[in-house]
C-alpha cells in the first residue's frame, strides 16, 4: 500500500473526510441558528402539514398532505434550515466519496478497524436521517443528527485514525459485509431515534407546564408526533439489529467454534436488543408509552454506545482485533 | 409477552371479565418489561468480571489479586454469571410470561381469525379518521360497492344493509406470535446444545498428531448429557503451519494469514485426506468442527547434566503474551540430578530497552532468542498435586543463573548445559459439537420473519355507514381504527371515498 497512486487515494480519502467534517460543521450552526430562531407564524397550511406528519395516531380527520411554499420564503430560519439540509447533502455525498475512496484504496470493504466503523456510523446516522427527511419534514431534526455525526467523525480522525491496511484473518470473510452494515444502518436509526425521543422528553415537560412557549422548541413537533417518529424508526431497526447479532452468531460460529459464547461485545449487542425489545414492550403498556419509553429509546443507544466504545477500548474481548 | 397489547380482541366491556383481563393484561406486560430490564442488568457483570468459560486463567488472577471481594463474587456466581442460578433465574421467569401470555393469544387469534369482524359502532366519528360524504347512490349500492372492492383487496369484511365492517392485517399477530414462539424455541436449542454438546481444546506442534479422544485434549468440556459416542474418531497430523503478519508501515505485525496444513483420517481405517483448516473456515468431521483458534512458537532444547548425558531433547510450547508474540514457557527437567527447571521468555524478534526488558518488536521469527532462567532442585513433581506445565514451582529450587541463547548456543553452568537449537511453530484447535445449532438457527430465522411481519403489517379497521340524506342523496361515514401502535389507517379512508366518489363522481360536503 505504498505505491503513488494508491497513496494518492489515501490523501484523497482524507481530505474528503475534512471536507465532510467543515460542510458539516456549517450545516450545524444553521441548523442551530434556524432552531434557535424558533417560533414562526404558523400558517393554516403548515398546521395541516404538522397534522400530516404522523397523521392520524391521535387525531380525526384525513389530513392531506401539502408543502407549503410561501410561508418559508419570508421565514428566515426556515430559510437557514433549507441550506443546512442541503449542505446535509453535500456533506453525506462527500463522506459516501470517501468511504469509497478508502475502500478502493485498502482494496476492501472500508470496515476493517474502529476509523473505518466510525466514519461508516457517521455516515449511517446521516443516510438513515436524510431517507427519512425525503418523506417528511425533518428540518427540526437537523442539529441534534448531524451533532453526533459530527461528533463522530472529530473522534475518528483525531483518536482512532488509522492507516489503511489489509483485514486481519478473523475479519476475512463474507459476513464482514453482511453483520457490519447492518450494524452501520442501526448505528444510525438509533442516533436518530435516540435524538428523536431527547426532543419529545423536552417537548413533553414543556407542554406539560403549559406555557405558551416563544422559544426554539415551536418549530419541533409535538411530544406525541415525536414519540410516535421515535417508535416507527426503531421498528424498523430493531429486526435490522435482530439480524445484525444473528448474522454475528453465524460468523461466531464458522470462525470461533460456537454461535453464542457471552463474549463481551455479545453480551452488550444482546443488551442493546433486550433494551430495544423492552421498548416496544412499553409503546404498548399503561404508563410506559410516554417519557418512560423515550428514556429506553436513549438507553438503547447508550448501550449502543457502550459495546462500541467501551468494549472496543476497555474490555479485553475476542472483538478487540479490529485495530484502533 | 405481548408487543402490542391493544391487538388482543376487544375485552368484555359489560362484566367483571373486563377488570381481570385488564388486571392480567397490565401486570404480564409490566412484569415482561421489568424482566427485560433484569436480563439486561443481570448480563452486565458478565461483560465486565472476567468469566471462566471464556478466560479461567484471568479469573484465577483476579481472586488472586482481590482476596477479599474475590472469595464473595465467586460464591455468588459472578465468574460464570451465564450459569448462574439468579441469571437463570432471570431469563426462565421471563420466559414464562412469555409463554404464559404467547399461549392464550395463540387460542384468541385462532379464534379471530376464522371469526368476524365486530359489527360496525353507531358513532363513527370519534375514530381516528373519519370522514362524511355524501353520494347519489343507495345505500345498499354503497354498501355492495365498498365490499366488492375490500373483499378484492383482501380485507375481511362483514356488512348488513347499511354498514360494512371490515379488518385487516391479522398476519401482524401471526408475526408476533411466531416471534415470541420462536424465542422459546432458541431457548430449548441452546438447551440442547448445553446438554448434548461438548468443546474442546488441544495444542499440536508442527509434526506433531492429535487423535480425538478424551485424554488427548488440553481442555474438553461437555453437558450433561454429553456422551463419548458423539466424539468423533478422527485424527490428523499437522504438517505445516504457515502464518504472515504485515510488515508494511501501516497495522505493521498484524496477521495476514494463518493456515493450517493437516494430514486427516476421519477414521482409523480410512484414508488420509489433506485439508486446510483456516480461520474462519473449519472442517467439519462427523457433525464435529475443527477450527483453528490459535498458533504461538515452541523453541526446542537439548539439556544435557553435568556427565555430558542428554537428559532432555524437546521442543517446548510457550504461550504468547502479547501481540508480537513475546512467549513465556517453561522446561522441567526431571530426570537430571539435581533436578533442573528453566523459566523462558521466547522473543520472536528481539529488543531490549531499559523499560520494557526483553521483548518483541515482530510476530514474526525474524530474530529469535530465548532468555532463561535456570533453576536447580526439587521440581515438586513428586508430590501428587498435579502441575501446570507452564509454571514452575521455585519454592524448594534454587536460581542458579540468567542468560539469553540465540539459536545454536549453548549456555554452560556447573550442574551441566542447555542448548537452544531452534523453534517450531504450533497451532491450537478448538474441536466442537453442538447438535442444537441448526435448530436455533431455523428458529432464528422464524424470530427475525415473524418480528419483521408483526413489525411491518398493519392491523385496522374500517367502517363504512350508509343512510339516506337530503333530497335523495346518500350520506356515508367511512371511519378507521388502527389496532397497531403508531398506525396511520387515513390511507385506507381516503381509499374508500375515492371507490365512493371515482366515476360516479360527487362532491364532498
Amino acid at each position: 500500500m505504498t505505491t503513488g497512486s494508491s497513496m494518492g487515494l489515501a490523501e484523497a480519502s482524507n481530505a474528503a473526510i475534512y471536507a465532510t467534517m467543515v460542510t458539516l460543521a456549517i450545516a450545524m450552526v444553521l441548523f442551530a441558528a434556524s432552531f434557535a430562531s424558533g417560533r414562526r407564524r404558523q400558517t393554516s397550511r403548515e398546521v395541516a402539514r404538522q397534522r400530516a406528519f404522523g397523521a392520524g395516531d391521535s387525531d380525526g380527520g384525513v389530513a392531506v398532505l401539502d408543502r407549503p411554499e410561501s410561508s418559508e420564503s419570508v421565514d428566515p430560519g426556515r430559510r437557514l434550515a433549507n441550506v443546512a439540509m442541503s449542505l446535509t447533502w453535500l456533506a453525506t455525498g462527500l463522506l459516501t466519496l470517501a468511504l469509497v475512496l478508502r475502500g478502493v484504496w485498502a482494496g476492501r470493504v472500508p470496515w476493517g478497524n474502529m476509523y473505518e466503523f466510525s466514519i461508516s456510523s457517521a455516515w449511517g446516522v446521516l443516510v438513515v436521517f436524510l431517507a427519512l427527511s425525503t418523506r417528511r419534514d425533518l428540518r427540526w431534526l437537523g442539529l441534534f443528527v448531524v451533532a453526533p455525526a459530527l461528533l463522530t467523525l472529530g473522534l475518528a480522525v483525531t483518536v482512532l485514525y488509522t492507516e489503511a491496511a489489509q483485514l486481519v484473518p478473523a475479519l476475512k470473510s463474507y459476513w464482514l459485509v453482511i453483520h457490519v452494515s447492518a450494524a452501520i444502518i442501526c448505528a444510525g436509526a438509533f442516533t436518530v431515534a435516540a435524538s428523536s425521543a431527547a426532543l419529545s422528553i423536552v417537548q413533553s415537560r414543556r407542554e406539560a407546564s403549559g406555557r405558551q412557549w416563544m422559544g426554539p422548541l415551536s418549530a419541533v413537533p409535538d411530544a406525541e408526533r415525536l414519540r410516535t417518529f421515535t417508535s416507527r424508526i426503531i421498528a424498523f431497526a430493531f429486526p435490522l439489529w435482530t439480524f445484525a447479532v444473528i448474522a454475528g452468531a453465524i460468523w461466531a460460529e464458522n470462525a470461533w467454534g460456537r454461535y453464542w459464547g457471552w463474549d463481551p461485545k455479545e453480551t452488550w449487542a444482546f443488551i442493546t436488543w433486550v433494551v430495544y425489545a423492552a421498548y416496544l414492550h412499553a409503546r404498548s403498556t399503561a404508563g410506559w408509552r410516554g417519557d418512560r419509553a423515550s428514556w429506553i429509546a436513549i438507553l438503547g443507544l447508550v448501550t449502543f454506545l457502550i459495546n462500541y466504545f467501551g468494549v472496543n477500548i476497555f474490555v479485553n474481548s475476542l472483538h478487540s482485533y479490529a485495530g484502533l | 409477552m405481548s408487543t402490542v397489547s391493544t391487538e388482543t380482541p376487544a375485552p368484555p366491556m359489560d362484566s367483571p371479565g373486563f377488570a381481570r383481563w385488564a388486571w392480567r393484561q397490565l401486570t404480564s406486560m409490566r412484569v415482561a418489561l421489568i424482566l427485560l430490564f433484569a436480563l439486561a442488568v443481570a448480563s452486565i457483570p458478565g461483560s465486565i468480571l472476567p468469566q471462566r468459560g471464556n478466560n479461567p486463567l484471568l479469573v484465577d488472577e483476579w481472586l488472586a489479586e482481590r482476596p477479599t471481594l474475590g472469595p464473595i463474587l465467586d460464591s455468588a456466581g459472578f465468574f460464570d454469571v451465564y450459569g448462574a442460578p439468579w441469571f437463570a433465574a432471570v431469563y426462565l421467569l421471563l420466559f414464562i410470561s412469555l409463554i404464559g401470555c404467547v399461549l392464550p393469544r395463540v387460542g384468541h387469534h385462532w379464534r379471530a381469525m376464522r371469526g368476524q369482524p365486530p359489527a360496525a359502532p353507531r358513532n363513527l366519528d370519534r375514530m381516528q379518521a373519519f370522514t362524511l360524504l355524501n353520494v347519489t347512490q343507495a345505500p345498499s349500492e354503497v354498501v355492495t360497492r365498498v365490499e366488492k372492492e375490500l373483499r378484492g383487496r383482501h380485507w375481511r369484511v362483514r356488512s348488513s344493509e347499511d354498514w360494512i365492517s371490515a379488518e385487516k392485517g391479522y398476519l401482524r399477530e401471526t408475526g408476533n406470535l411466531v416471534f415470541h414462539l420462536a424465542l422459546v424455541l432458541i431457548l430449548v436449542a441452546v438447551a440442547i446444545g448445553g446438554l448434548f454438546g461438548w468443546r474442546g481444546n488441544v495444542i499440536v506442534k508442527e509434526g506433531n498428531g492429535f487423535s480425538n479422544t478424551l485424554t488427548q485434549y488440553d481442555a474438553w468440556g461437555g453437558g450433561r448429557l454429553a456422551s463419548a459416542d458423539s466424539i468423533p474418531p478422527f485424527s490428523f497430523t499437522l504438517d505445516d503451519f504457515a502464518v504472515e503478519f504485515e510488515r508494511g508501515e501501516a497495522q505493521r505485525g498484524a496477521p495476514r494469514l494463518f493456515e493450517a496444513r493437516v494430514a486427516l483420517q476421519s477414521e482409523p481405517q480410512s484414508a488420509i485426506t489433506e485439508e486446510v483448516i483456516q480461520v474462519n473456515y473449519p472442517i467439519s468431521i462427523a457433525g464435529a468442527k475443527v477450527f483453528l483458534v490459535g498458533h504461538g512458537y515452541a523453541p526446542t532444547f537439548i539439556v544435557r547434566d553435568a556427565q555430558g548425558e542428554v537428559v532432555f531433547d524437546d521442543d517446548v510450547v510457550f504461550l504468547p503474551q502479547d501481540g508480537n508474540f513475546t512467549s513465556t514457557g517453561v522446561i522441567k527437567v526431571p530426570d537430571s540430578t539435581p533436578q533442573l527447571g528453566f523459566q523462558g521468555i521466547f522473543l520472536p524478534t528481539f529488543a531490549l530497552d531499559d523499560v520494557r526488558g526483553p521483548h518483541s518488536i515482530f510476530p514474526d521469527a525474524d530474530d529469535p532468542s530465548v532468555f532463561l532462567s535456570a533453576w536447580e532442585g526439587d521440581l515438586g513433581l513428586d508430590s501428587g498435586i498435579p502441575q501446570s506445565i507452564y509454571t514452575l514451582k521455585t519454592e524448594r529450587m534454587e536460581q542458579i543463573g540468567l542468560r539469553a541463547l540465540v539459536p545454536g548456543q549453548v549456555w554452560e553452568f556447573p550442574q551441566g548445559e542447555i542448548e537452544f537449537t531452534g523453534w517450531q511453530r504450533w497451532s491450537s484447535f478448538q474441536i466442537a459439537f453442538d447438535p442444537g445449532k441448526e435448530a436455533a438457527l431455523i428458529a432464528s430465522v422464524l424470530a427475525m420473519a415473524g418480528l419483521m411481519v408483526s413489525l411491518f403489517v398493519r392491523r385496522r379497521r374500517v367502517w363504512v355507514r350508509a343512510r339516506p340524506g337530503d333530497g335523495g342523496s346518500t350520506l356515508v361515514s367511512i371511519a378507521g381504527l388502527s389496532k397497531s401502535e403508531a398506525g396511520d389507517v387515513s390511507d385506507d379512508v381516503r381509499e374508500i371515498t375515492r371507490i365512493l366518489t371515482e366515476e360516479k363522481g360527487e362532491d364532498r360536503p
